[in-house]
């Protein structure tokens, strides 16, 4: 296994993209990222495309060759891989995506990630993320995805006194970040108050604990790091990629206030890495709904389990506290476009490690670690980057 | 000895109060108490059919006593809400018991598929054909809003295990009687029932029913004062107690198996959840005469007589229904509407 | 209009049949061909078993966005309820007013529709929860 580093980095704004269709976002984001690395399409060897769902929500699929032609790659012959793990798609991609370099076989490759949500209504969209849980015995009898992240939240609550106003924390944190970010789908910041009285989803999560409906893509291009120096002058070292699964149905775990696969994924990356959980400058943690935000901060060594909330409470998420926690915006206030999440999460640690995130950046930031889930914390991906 | 091996019965939880149907069509709130003897009546849930009723009811009765589904001969399930045209309840009825051996099949004749269900599976057991058989009679009944039936048709039923061994109420005799007699129908695609008005009564309900108990009585050589108890079918809270009195029957021998005026009518329901409640309360000995009517037109009549295989029965393994009528959630009519889904559409 | 997707899962939906590990004894619904636990050594052996449908809700919450075809049934009460056999399962919570239903309230499962292929479709039955008598 050899060194692996990012020397590209790129994507769209995430948002409603009415007039952007899938292809449109996954070549935006790739050019963009190609464009950053300061090499063209033809000079990659090839595509790992993170994506959950185009087949539903835009009845496409095929989707790695579909982004690999429009991205001018047909007379290349480059091999277009789609991945998929539900809104952990991204991470995924860039799992196999680092795999395939570290391997040896690859020596540049692009990863990216796309998801186009808007096109349904919202029922719709409602119907295809449930497709991340158990469709059989959770969806058949009406469990929405924020309903099985609301019955965590509830658990959580009822395990440990989480109470809905400290929960609301977290969204106000993301949001503060969010409005400094030019590419986040929501840029204005909100109070607890508007979290708390905002609509209800799924009991006790309101509409502003749950991360958006967003289109976007997010590129990421990966090189051997004994040539990444070529290509630019600060690389960013992928330190750790690790993945880990669990049960997909949430009544099928023994607790629904830990994630197993996030703790076993956090434990052997930090150990990939050589790090340990106080060397992170910074975490673009998946809140996809503040409760599996509050899991994961606990799940990676963050915080002692109950205790994770103090951190909000005591200020240490924000961008220039202890701890900062998804300066991008994070789910919630940057966007989720499940399949571009993952990658999107490495794009702002990219920017951050670099110094290139403008208001929101992180200060002296040399490791960065991305943690993205799919289904119910079902499947967990953490990936730890640093400067080189 | 044929008769009933187990019963039980299921009364959705909902229920809409008469004066709150009153109150939609501008009737004085009194008038259908007063008129029809009628105080509530149950609404099948959302998610309630025919078909989850007719299990409902036939659990409670394995919940008293468990018969295997592999001992099960016949399931016939009368109702007149089928959940389909066309596909069986009673297949969905075997599944869940695990009978596959069972001759099964839906009936329909009104509000006496549920007796017609009974007496199919006493013949076959009588016959030595099958040694259990299962006759559920289950509805969600239809009334038009705004119309009569608005203030009766309501839900719910009630299933008897027939067989010959360890039987708590022997079944002595049964007849039936049959006219076409076109009282209350629905053609094929309408969505709600027609009836003949004040046609109903008379020549439809009261004929038949008198004609059914006067012959059950003459073939077991009984008279009313025999009877502990005798339960009519009951579409509203007055025409048993009506016609009881012309046969000669004792407001005391009514009063117990009548429960349509906190229920309304269930239909193929009716006249077998009579019976359950009345069997509730039986002793050893007691003999009780069921009469059933449905329209268009026709009665079945059972003479029974509980055993003393009553005393090992265990009634209370499952709810009495009593218990499920004083278990009541009472909702308004908009709500009402929703649940019978009149106002919306499945989407 | 589908029907096998639903047909084939009637036994576990309509009465609650599981199965076992006869190696460590644990029980699991839906039905497993391996043990999570015992893995190869449970493989072919696994047996039908059928839960009581009693249980406790382990965790619930009021649905108030709904799935397509849940639209006229929010705000619904969904719920993890965990049974004494051992394994959880996730169902709607009905007959009861969502603001009464707590962590540890005892439940047991009822049968009723729980979806339906639009109008003309097929109409899928199965098990949902309600309150114990107090």
């Amino acid at each position: 296994m050899r060194d692996v580093a990012v020397i590209g980095a790129g994507e769209t704004k995430y948002g409603e993209h009415w007039e952007k269709s899938l292809r449109d976002l996954a070549v935006e984001a790739g050019l963009k990222a190609l464009e950053d690395a300061g090499i063209g399409a033809e000079d990659i060897q090839a595509i790992f495309g993170g994506n959950m769902s185009a087949g539903s929500f835009v009845g496409q699929d095929h989707v790695g060759a579909l982004i690999s032609d429009f991205a001018g790659l047909a007379e290349h012959k480059v091999p277009a891989i789609r991945v998929e793990s539900a809104c952990a798609s991204g991470a995924a991609a860039l799992h196999s995506g680092y795999m395939a370099v570290a391997s040896g076989l690859y020596d540049i490759v692009l990863v990216g990630g796309v998801e186009k949500m808007t096109d349904l209504p919202g029922d719709m969209v409602t119907d295809i993320l449930a497709g991340a849980a158990d469709r059989e015995w959770e969806v058949f009898f009406g469990a929405t995805f924020p309903a099985l992240g609301a019955m965590m939240a509830r658990r959580y609550m009822y395990e440990y006194g989480l109470t809905r106003e400290q929960m609301a924390l977290l969204p106000v944190i993301a949001h503060k970040h969010g409005a400094m970010n030019p590419d986040a789908h929501f840029q204005r910041e909100v109070t607890v108050d508007q979290v708390l009285n905002a609509p209800m989803v799924a009991d006790p999560l309101t509409i502003m604990n749950c991360s958006p409906v967003s289109d976007g893509g997010a590129a990421v291009v990966l090189a051997s790091a004994d040539i990444a120096r070529k290509y630019t002058d600060s690389p960013i070292k992928i330190s750790a990629s690790v993945a880990a699964n669990d049960y997909i149905s949430l009544h099928a775990r023994e607790s629904l206030t830990k994630s197993p696969s996030t703790i076993e994924a956090g434990k052997k990356a930090y150990k990939m890495a050589k790090k340990e959980p106080k060397d992170i400058d910074l975490v673009e943690i998946h809140d996809a709904f503040s409760i599996i935000a509050l899991i994961g901060i606990e799940d990676l060594g963050f915080a002692k389990k109950g205790e994770g909330i103090k951190l909000a409470e005591e200020g240490q998420l924000y961008y220039d506290g202890d701890l900062p926690y998804n300066v991008s915006g994070g789910l919630k206030a940057k966007g989720h476009p499940v399949g571009a999440t993952g990658v999107g999460q490495v794009v702002e640690i990219v920017k951050q490690l670099r110094n290139e995130a403008g208001k929101r950046q992180v200060p002296n930031a040399r490791v960065g670690l991305a943690h993205n889930v799919g289904g119910t914390m079902t499947s967990s991906i953490v990936h730890i980057l640093e400067v080189m | 000895m044929v008769g009933i091996v187990t019963y039980g019965s299921y009364i959705p939880i909902y229920r809409i109060k008469t004066a709150e149907i009153a109150r939609m069509w501008g009737d004085k709130p009194e008038h259908p108490e007063k008129g029809l003897g009628l105080f509530a009546k149950s609404v099948p849930a959302y998610d309630e059919d025919a078909a989850t009723i007719a299990v409902e009811a036939l659990r409670n009765a394995l919940r008293r006593k468990n018969i295997p589904g592999d001992k099960i001969g016949a399931i016939f399930v009368g109702s007149e809400s089928h959940p389909y045209a066309v596909k069986p309840t009673a297949s969905l009825i075997a599944e869940v018991l695990g009978a596959y051996r069972a001759h099964a099949a839906d009936l329909e004749f009104a509000c006496k598929a549920g007796t017609a269900a009974m007496q199919n599976v006493y013949a076959m057991v009588k016959a030595g054909m099958i040694d259990y058989g299962v006759a559920i009679g289950t509805d969600t009944s239809q009334g038009q809003p705004g119309d009569a039936l608005d203030y009766s048709a309501s839900a719910g039923g009630t299933a008897y295990i027939i067989g010959k061994d360890e039987v708590i109420a022997e079944i002595n005799h049964t007849v039936s009687f049959v006219t076409d007699t076109p009282d209350f129908w629905r053609r094929e695609g309408q969505r709600y029932p027609s009836h003949g008005g004040r046609f109903t009564g008379e020549p439809a309900y009261f004929k038949h029913i008198m004609s059914t108990a006067k012959m059950l009585m003459e073939e077991a050589g009984t008279k009313p004062e025999d009877y502990d108890y005798v339960v009519f079918h009951q579409p509203n809270g007055k025409f048993p107690y009506r016609v009881g009195k012309r046969l000669g029957f004792k407001e005391e021998q009514i009063k117990p198996g009548l429960i349509s005026p906190y229920i309304g009518n269930t239909y193929s329901g009716g006249t077998p959840t009579g019976l359950s409640t009345v069997l509730d309360i039986a002793k050893p000995e007691d003999r009780i005469i069921a009469v059933s009517f449905g329209s268009g037109a026709g009665s079945d009549a059972f003479d029974i007589t509980v055993t003393d295989e009553m005393e090992n029965f265990n009634r209370d393994a499952a709810p009495k229904v009593w218990d499920m009528i004083n278990r009541a959630k009472y909702i308004d009519y908009a709500t009402y509407l929703k649940f019978r889904r009149m106002i919306v559409e499945v989407d | 209009m589908v029907v096998p997707r639903f047909w084939r899962e009637r036994r576990s939906r309509y009465s609650l049949i599981g199965t076992r590990c006869p190696v460590c004894g644990t029980v699991y619904f839906p039905p497993r061909s391996v043990c999570p636990k015992c893995g190869r050594k449970s493989v072919g052996k696994m047996e039908e078993v059928q839960l009581s449908g009693k249980g406790k809700v382990y965790s619930y919450t009021i649905v108030h966005q709904n799935v397509i075809g849940y639209k006229y049934q929010k705000p619904y009460v969904m719920a993890i309820i965990e049974t004494p056999e051992g394994p959880k399962l996730t169902g709607q919570i009905v007959d009861v007013e969502p603001e009464k239903v707590h962590i540890g309230m005892p439940v047991h499962a009822v049968f009723r529709r729980i979806a339906e292929d639009g109008k003309a479709g097929i109409i899928q039955y199965g098990y949902k929860f309600i309150p114990d008598e107090e």
